[in-house]
């Protein structure tokens, strides 16, 4: 094999599959990235058996051929390399070396045959359909902070992609849950994504999608069977497989009957509650919410370490309410609101708390109060 | 009568009670007084207390009871009175209070006593104080004692060993390092058969193996526990006696009377252990953030499982559905002899049980429904009401 691309493509390429591959590894070709050189293009596939991702670049192929090469190695080589150059990877037949040239560089990477690099069996997917970039940036950027890490609730590690009924009719949706809080993302169903079987995406596919999304409305193929989703950009292809498991019927969980709303500036809303909260150095952190007509105030208690409180102009017409949340969980909700102000809607102290982005019902976030 | 060149300088103590339970047992009934007496739990439990007689034959504690039964086949087996025990060991407690105000017991018959600065007060040096308190236990408690002295934890708890019962035992600053270089590291409190393995393959029999190791390379080995072993090593011990010595797990094992494998015999099992820890958290206003499994097979192989909580809880009916998802993770390991749960990472109840769980709306009226029933039985006794499956 002998192949030659220019260096930032390579970088490009390279960096997608060194972060798939599994940095503690015990079994040496899962450390590897294959690389597959024909017909002016030059492919790059890494996998950490769950996960593939296979990237496609152009180049100056000058005799085909395949190989594999530690990807961690091959993408630090490429990273300290300047910018611009031409880089030529060669591996003479049986040699178990890769060469690795760029102007007066030259590097010798030991190799592993092709034959041993597991390649994930194709499959047949229920549903193919084409998704906007930003659209399913939307969906996971706004659901992944709830995906819970706890391992015994595994079908919660991911975030559920499915079609739902919605107000308007079907759509896409994404939904992840901790139990302790709750996020529900809408977009319009794309065509041909009806049959889609519900499917839980992993915490991991999640962070490698992401780097795929642009924030343009580049068309992304998806693929999605009961076992499998794949994302494709042009060059990436990004192959997954579903977490195994039954997510919960979250619906009810949803709060109907709501009824007392604050609607408040999210911003100003967030940088108070960061504020109070610096008092505590608490893991989970509350932070008390007094509300009153048209007034909230903010505060904290860390008996060992001291008080803090902040008041804040809101629109609240309804009765007094004490109620206690996690400071992350409502910093984190916070976050989420980039357009419009924050409106929440409580029902008492121990029920779960709504909050959306004005009236906007395509992206809503619950979370459990907290003693106080 | 004993005489030592620092023998009025040391105020480290540990005093232990010789054969503690079966002495009650033989002060309460004279006619056991030359019989071998084992104290332990029914034919499937093991022996928590064998008096000397007993012993002679080969008896201890820890043994299981038909082991214990084949050495000495005539032992009188006496189930434990654990209130008679525990009044006991409260006059001792009384009586060891009157010597001072620090003291860490370690369990109901035995703990640390720091002496230190109160020779003025009781116009006598320690060892006068502590060989009055044994004195005065034997006569008006008909109770025997052993105590170690020394100027640190370690070696006063490795003194009181050295001549039971009835032992007086003191190891001064001079003779520490000859005392230890050729005993075996096992004298350690905590080295147990697994550290003793890994000591054992480092090469590391004795104190004198352990002194040839420098610190960093201790450390780099056997982590936080090779420095503690650093210092042991040369007799250095800076653990304080502290009348308040946090508690840092709480938990309950049972060993069943026949091995098994039944699901709902140890699901059964599984929830009173978790009632009788939550039990005790609530008693000692604390809760816990990890809970843990344990699990013995029948050739005694052991399974433990922990699981880290994102709200610590003092709640059974958290702790039980914990332990239960553990246990079905372990899958179909039995039949098993043990069955333990226990909270580890303890941490004030005030922070416990905070946020409820979204996605198990129930939980919250479970939890309300315990506190209840805690609320019953404390007004009439802890039958008073019951789970269902707490009878199986």
């Amino acid at each position: 094999m002998k192949v030659s691309i220019e260096r930032g493509t390579l970088l490009k390429a390279v960096s997608q599959a060194q972060s798939v591959v599994e940095r503690r590894n015990t079994i040496p070709i899962l450390a590897n990235v294959l690389i597959e050189a024909a017909d002016d293009k030059a492919q790059f596939r890494a996998t950490d058996l769950d996960i593939e991702v296979v990237d496609q670049a152009p180049a100056q192929v000058e005799r085909s051929g395949a190989t594999t090469v530690n990807a961690v190695t091959l993408h630090e080589i490429v990273r300290k390399l300047p910018d611009g150059a031409l880089v030529t990877l060669t591996e003479e037949p049986g040699s178990g070396r890769l060469t690795v040239e760029a102007g007066r560089s030259n590097f010798q990477l030991a190799t592993l045959p092709r034959e041993d690099f597991p390649v994930m069996p194709a499959s047949d997917y229920a549903a193919n359909f084409s998704a906007k970039s930003d659209v399913l940036r939307r969906l996971f950027d706004k659901s992944k902070f709830a995906i819970s890490t706890e391992e015994t609730r595994y079908y919660l590690n991911g975030v559920y992609m499915h079609v739902a009924e919605g107000e308007g009719g079907q759509t896409l949706r994404c939904v992840a849950t901790d139990g302790h809080r709750l996020a529900r993302i809408d977009a319009d169903l794309p065509q041909g994504a009806e049959t889609m079987p519900g499917v839980i995406v992993p915490r991991k596919t999640v962070g490698e999608l992401r780097k795929l999304l642009d924030d343009d409305d580049t068309p992304i193929a998806v693929s999605v069977s009961e076992t499998k989703v794949r994302f494709a950009t042009e060059d990436i292809t990004l192959t997954s497989k579903v977490i195994d498991g039954t997510f919960p019927d979250y619906s009810r969980v949803i709060p109907s009957g709501n009824t007392r709303k604050m609607e408040v500036d999210a911003k100003e809303f967030a940088s108070a509650v960061d504020r109070v909260a610096t008092v505590s150095s608490e893991r989970s952190r509350a932070v008390k919410m007094q509300l009153d007509e048209d007034r909230l105030i903010l505060s904290v208690n860390a008996p060992d370490s001291g008080a803090a409180e902040e008041e804040l102009g809101v629109a609240y017409g309804d009765d007094k309410l004490e109620i206690g949340f996690n400071a992350k969980y409502l910093l984190e909700i916070a976050s989420q609101v980039d357009r419009e102000n924050a409106v929440f809607l409580f029902n008492s102290a121990g029920d779960p708390t709504l909050m959306r982005e004005g009236n906007d019902t395509s992206a809503i976030y619950v979370v459990m109060p907290m003693r106080v | 009568m004993l005489s030592h060149p620092e023998l009025f300088d040391l105020s480290i103590a540990h005093m232990d009670c010789d054969a503690f339970y079966a002495s009650v047992e033989k002060r309460d009934n004279p006619e056991l007084a030359d019989k071998p007496v084992i104290i332990g739990g029914g034919r499937r439990g093991v022996v928590s207390t064998a008096c000397y007689v007993a012993r002679i034959r080969g008896v201890r504690s820890a043994m299981p009871m038909f082991q214990a039964l084949q050495k000495c086949p005539e032992a009188v087996i006496i189930k434990p009175r654990m209130e008679e025990y525990a009044k006991a060991s409260r006059a001792i407690r009384a009586m060891m209070e009157e010597l001072t105000p620090d003291i860490e017991p370690l369990s109901l018959d035995e703990a640390f006593l720091d002496l230190t600065g109160t020779a003025r007060l009781h116009g006598a040096p320690p060892a006068v104080m502590l060989a009055r308190l044994v004195k005065r236990m034997s006569d008006e408690l008909g109770l025997t004692g052993s105590i170690g002295l020394s100027h640190n934890k370690f070696l006063a708890k490795v003194a009181s060993d050295l001549d039971k019962p009835r032992g007086f035992s003191v190891i001064g600053k001079a003779e520490t390092d000859a005392f230890l270089r050729d005993r075996p590291v096992s004298l350690i409190w905590g080295v147990g058969q697994v550290t003793r393995d890994a000591l054992g393959q480092a090469g590391i029999r004795t104190f004198a193996d352990l002194l040839r190791w420098n610190r960093a390379d201790l450390s780099a080995r056997f982590g936080s526990m090779g420095d503690r072993l650093w210092h042991l090593a040369r007799g250095q011990d800076r653990r304080r006696v502290s009348a308040h010595a946090p508690v840092k797990s709480i938990s309950n094992e049972t060993t069943f009377h026949e091995d098994t494998s039944d699901w709902h015999v140890l699901d059964g099992h599984l929830w009173r252990m978790c009632e009788k820890v939550a039990d005790r958290a609530k008693a000692k206003g604390i809760a816990g953030r990890v809970v843990v499994l344990k699990l013995k097979r029948r050739d005694f192989s052991l399974i433990s499982r922990r699981q880290s909580l994102r709200d610590p809880t003092q709640l059974a009916d958290t702790l039980y559905r914990t332990a239960r998802g553990l246990f079905d993770q372990v899958g179909d390991e039995g039949p098993y002899r043990l069955l333990g749960a226990g909270l580890s990472d303890l941490v004030p109840e005030a922070r416990a049980d905070l946020t409820p769980d979204l996605l198990d709306p129930e939980a919250n009226q479970r939890a309300r429904a315990e506190r209840a029933t805690d609320e019953i039985r404390a007004k009439f006794g802890s039958d008073a009401i019951l789970k269902g499956r707490a009878i199986r």
